[in-house]
This record gives structure tokens, sequence and C-alpha cells, in this order.
């Protein structure tokens, strides 16, 4: 049973997108088969964490090669939790495109592209070894290359060549670190190398040089601070039913990655790596954030915001104690809902209003009042607002960085959240509360075209976005079950003798 | 001669990278290809090197005798050059379209997106995609 359980999150998404390549140019079907598929994934998901949660944590050796040499699939619940809210966002996103996306861009193979998406984000928490962590990064990042460049329009070509590049550039890297993994080593298996890196005989300073290759390529992925040029670059370019699933989703894959390795491999040499870790999360916070508040451009506030919010989750990571930890790990989970919902409302808005520029919206809130209301649950939870969800994730990062006496990062977290809300404000003083400005031609097309659009399509397109806030909504004003999981998640984390255990003495 | 090998590693990593700073999308995509041979090379060497011994094991023991080369950086490598060469064709095609679509040949032209007033993004070319039928 716990063999299957590991496989279908990859086989699922694997087989529908296969499903759906043999459906080429029938929409209908392809449509038909991504709901079953996202339907099953998020069930199948939701069975491992509850498994998980129970049992402790589940391994399977593919092919039966046992532990260190074959490559094994480990989830405990950090991981099934990151299964389960991509598949959550998955399926949001999945609805807002079968009337947010053009046919055109859906019949390029978007539908087997998001699915092959998932395939490799649950590859990426799921395996538990470092090579094979690369091949699911790789695969994960070439969906990702096709979707931004899909369609081809003219931001979009600009926008997916820095994103090739960079990203290319920071795969090599992850290459490499791992490569120098082996020659120290000699072991990719993750549990494996948690053991060797402990004993006696291990070379302290090599291996801390191999980590920073680590840091660098997951750091470039998560877009931490002086590495996260490409992301404000190229996030909004794509049309919203693709870049809401990347910016919600996949810096949080590449920020599990690192807090993944630098828990259970990396732990030597922590007083030279965790400083830097903190100075790298407070400037990350406060440039993304200075960032946003001086963009004009919707998608643009919220791009810079992804950075910002990184630099919380690292928050966790730098302070190194089981609460901040939990922290990061509330903190990852409670941003992939609400970044892919902000998102959402952002595609909602461009729907209905045609345009994402702050200056050419207006009056929103008179004409949809549900979405206004939607829009500001999202954006307090993102500033961590009590009773929302972003405040139970900033307040255990906080409560776990004064209990370690890190009051600079304390401090800067918390300021850093004032203008978070000053740049939400500023959303909704333009978008929501001001006076409607004169339509331009483009506008006022799109404005007749959604006057004219079946109704049921509107409603369509609010029905993903009123899902997830229902989701943030539960987290944040019922916070203990998660809160209970992230801390127990993060005493997994911690107490690697459990994830050595589980892989290597079955 | 094995000390050549590293030299010549790290000469393609720098090349490399010197070409990615590049502006010119032609020796951006010999940057990514020779990056990316640099980092499959390294995987190959830091495996170390062990000449003329396979590691077959004899019908009539159970372990290989050393020395023998270790299989693992060879497999690694395999699958590290299926990866990257699909990255590259990617890439090449990509910064092909990109060429066609701007018409020119300068990475520095490719910055409309990043202002902050912007006109391109905000009016045109993403909408024509995204109309319904």
């Amino acid at each position: 049973m716990q063999h299957i359980l590991l496989v279908l999150p990859l086989l699922i998404p694997l087989y529908g997108a296969i499903a759906c390549l043999f459906f080429w140019r029938k929409l209908g079907v392809q449509r038909v088969i991504g709901v079953v598929t996202q339907l099953s994934l998020c069930a199948a998901s939701a069975y491992l964490l509850y498994k998980t949660d129970t049992t402790g944590i589940l391994t399977t050796q593919i092919g039966n090669w046992q532990a260190p040499f074959g490559i094994t699939l480990v989830s405990d619940i950090f991981s099934s939790l990151m299964v389960l809210s991509s598949a959550i966002v998955g399926i949001a996103v999945f609805v807002f495109s079968l009337r947010g996306l053009s046919n055109a861009r859906q019949l390029f193979g978007y539908y087997p592209l998001l699915l092959l998406l998932q395939m490799g984000v649950n590859g990426v928490c799921l395996t538990g070894d470092l090579f094979n962590l690369f091949v699911w990064f790789e695969v994960l990042l070439i969906c990702c290359f096709v979707l931004i460049a899909l369609g081809g329009s003219k931001p979009q070509l600009e926008g997916s060549i820095k994103y090739v590049t960079i990203n290319f550039l920071a795969s090599s890297f992850l290459l490499t670190g791992i490569g120098m993994v082996y020659g120290i080593l000699g072991s990719l298996n993750m549990a494996e190398l948690a053991v060797l890196v402990r004993s006696a005989e291990a070379n302290h300073g090599l291996i801390t040089l191999a980590s920073i290759f680590f840091l660098v390529a997951f750091g470039i992925k998560a877009a931490i601070f002086p590495l996260f040029f490409w992301l404000p670059a190229s996030y909004h370019t794509p049309p919203i039913g693709i870049s809401a699933f990347i910016a919600g989703l996949i810096t949080k894959v590449g920020l599990y990655a690192l807090v993944r390795l630098f828990t259970l491999v990396f732990v030597l040499n922590q007083d030279i790596l965790l400083p830097i870790f903190l100075v790298l999360s407070g400037l990350t916070m406060v440039i993304g954030v200075l960032g946003a508040a001086s963009q004009v451009d919707f998608r643009k506030i919220l791009s810079f915001h992804i950075v910002s919010q990184i630099g919380y989750m690292l928050m966790g990571l730098a302070i190194f104690t089981p609460m901040a930890i939990a922290g990061s790990i509330y903190f990852v989970i409670h941003n992939i809902l609400v970044k892919t919902c902000l998102f959402l409302i952002s595609g909602v808005v461009y729907r209905t209003y045609g345009s994402f520029a702050l200056k050419k919206l207006g009056g929103v809130y008179l004409q949809q009042p549900l979405l206004s209301l939607l829009f500001v649950i999202a954006a307090f939870s993102l500033a961590g607002i009590p009773p929302f969800s972003g405040f139970w994730g900033k307040f255990m990062l906080a409560k776990g960085g004064l209990e370690a006496g890190n009051y600079g990062l304390v401090a800067t977290s918390l300021g850093v959240s004032l203008i978070t809300i000053f740049s939400m404000t500023k959303i909704w003083n333009e978008v929501f509360w001001k006076k409607k400005p004169a339509p331009t031609e483009e506008a006022a097309r799109v404005i007749a075209e959604a006057n004219t659009a079946h109704i049921g399509v509107l409603r369509l397109l609010h029905l993903p976005v009123v899902v997830l806030i229902v989701c943030i909504l539960f987290i944040g004003l019922y916070a203990e079950p998660l809160v209970n999981l992230a801390l127990r998640a993060s005493e997994q984390l911690l107490n690697t003798e459990s994830y050595v255990n589980a892989v290597l003495h079955k | 001669m094995e000390i050549l090998l590293p030299i010549l590693v790290g000469i393609l990593f720098a090349s490399g990278l010197y070409l990615i700073l590049h502006r010119h999308f032609f020796k951006l995509i010999l940057g990514i290809i020779i990056f990316g041979l640099a980092t499959n090379l390294f995987l190959f060497v830091i495996g170390r090197l062990t000449r003329g011994n396979t590691a077959i094991i004899d019908d009539d023991v159970t372990i290989a005798s050393e020395p023998f080369a270790d299989p693992v950086p060879q497999a690694l490598l395999l699958t590290a050059i299926v990866i990257g060469f699909g990255i590259q064709a990617f890439a090449i095609v990509l910064i092909k379209r990109v060429y066609q679509a701007f018409g020119t040949n300068d990475l520095d032209d490719l910055d409309k997106t990043d202002k902050i007033h912007e006109e391109l993004l905000s009016e045109g070319n993403t909408q024509k995609y995204d109309q319904q039928d």
C-alpha cells in the first residue's frame, strides 16, 4: 500500500498528460481528462498526507533496489504538505484557465504541460536521492520554460529568455554541486549522505564548499536576495492561467529543496552558514517589498511580493529552532495558497476590465463588491493581519526568532509587514476604490466583451478564487491543525534519525 | 596527463560564463552550450578517473577487484547530457524565435517589460492571445 501511495502523485499526472496528448486537437476531451486527473491527484495527495501523519515517514524503493543504491521516494509531513497544497493550487488554476486562457493557448498543449509540471513538483518533494532531485527539477523547469513562452507574444518571449538563461545556469550549479558531493562522500542517497556527513572522517571544509553550490542553485530558483532579478522580469509576462501556478508554487519548491538539504545534509559549520542565511533573508524581505512599493502594475507588485515572502521562509531556516522552522513550513503553505489567489484575482480583474496597469483601473468595488471582499481577505492574509493565515506564520517565526535572540531580524520582518500593507493598500486604492478612469480602446473592447459574455463565464472565473479563499480562511481561522502539522514536520526535519532510519533500515 | 582535465574544465566554465554575459544572442547560445559541457565534464572528472578497468564482475567472484572505474558518475553523466541536450535545443529555438519577433541581436533591447511605466504589457500583445471565441 505504501508503495502505491508514494508513486501515485507522480503517476496520476503523468498518465493524465499522456492521455491528453492522444487528444491533441480536442479540447473538450482534454478538459475532461484534466478534471479527472486533478481531482484524483488531490485525493491521492490528501490520503498521502493522512497516511504520513498517522504512520510516520513513508518510503519506497523504486525497482526494489535497496536504499543507498536505488532511487528512494520518501514522504515526510513537510513533503506531503507541499504535494497536497500543489494539488489544491493545481485544481484552482485548472478551473480558472478553462475560461481565463485563450483556446489557442489551450490547444498548444496547456493541459499536458500543466500536469507534467505538477508531476515535476511532486517529484522534487518526494524524492530521496540527490541526482533524482536534479532530474525532477529539470522536468519541472522545462515545463515552466514552455508554459512561460506558450503563445509566443512579445512580452512572453522577453520574459522567457531571461527565465531560461538564469535557470539553466542554476541547474548547472546544482549539477556541479551534486558532482562535488558525490566526489567527496561517494553517495547520492540523502539519508546515507546525512549519516556520512555526521561521521568522524567527514571533511567539513569541502562539504561546506559544496553546500554553497546548492545554496546558489536553489537561491536562484527560490529567488533569494542577490539572485532574484529574473523573477520580476519574467513572472508577469505570461497570461494569468499560467503565471498564477508558476508564481504560486515554483519558488517555494526551490525553498523546499533548500530547507530539506540544509536540515538533513549540510548541517556542518552552521556558525558560518546560519549568519549568511540571516543576512540573506533580511535583505530578501526588505529589497522585495521595496521593489513592490515602487511598481504600478498589479502583477508586478505581486511578483515583487513573492521575493519578499521568500525572505520570511528563509528566516525560519536562518534561526534554526523547531518553532522557527515550523513557522517557515506554515508560511510556505500559506503563501502558496495566498499568492496563487492574488494572481487569480488580478486575472479576474483583467478579464473584466482589460488592464493590469493601476492607473487604468478603478471603481471595481462599486461593480464587484464580492471580488473586492475576496481581495481584502487575501491581501490581509499576505500582510499578516490577525486572524488571517499570514499572521500565524509570522507569529511563529517571530516567536522562534525572539526565543533565539535574533531581535534584529524579527524587527525587520515586522517592519516589512508594514510596507506590505502599504503596497496592498496601493492596489486597493487604485484598482478597487478610486473613480474609474475613462477606458482606453483596448480596455473598452474587453469590457464590452465581458458584458456580452455569458454570466456563467464570470462565475467560473470567480470559483477558483472563492475556493482558495475558503482554504485561506480555514487555515487562518482554524489554524490549529496546520500549526500542529507544521510543528511535527519541523520536528521530523530536525530529528534526522527518523528520516535516516525510515530510508536505510527497512 | 590527468592535470590537464581539471584545467580544461576550468577554461570551459570561464569561457561559457564569459559568453553568457555577452549581449549578442549567438554568443548566448554558445555560452549555454559550453557551460553545459563544462558541467558534464566536471561531473566526469570528479568521479575519479580509472583507465582501462571496467566495473564488470567476473563469473566466479562476487565483488569487482580494485581498481575499477566507478560506473555511477558515467550513468549520471549520460542522464545529464540528455537533459542538457533537450534544454539547449529548446533555448536555441527560443532565441531564434526572439530574434525573429524582435528583429534584434542585442539582449539589451529586451527591456520593455522591465520598465515601470510600461505600455507593451498593459496594452496590446498579450490580449490578442487571451480572447475567447
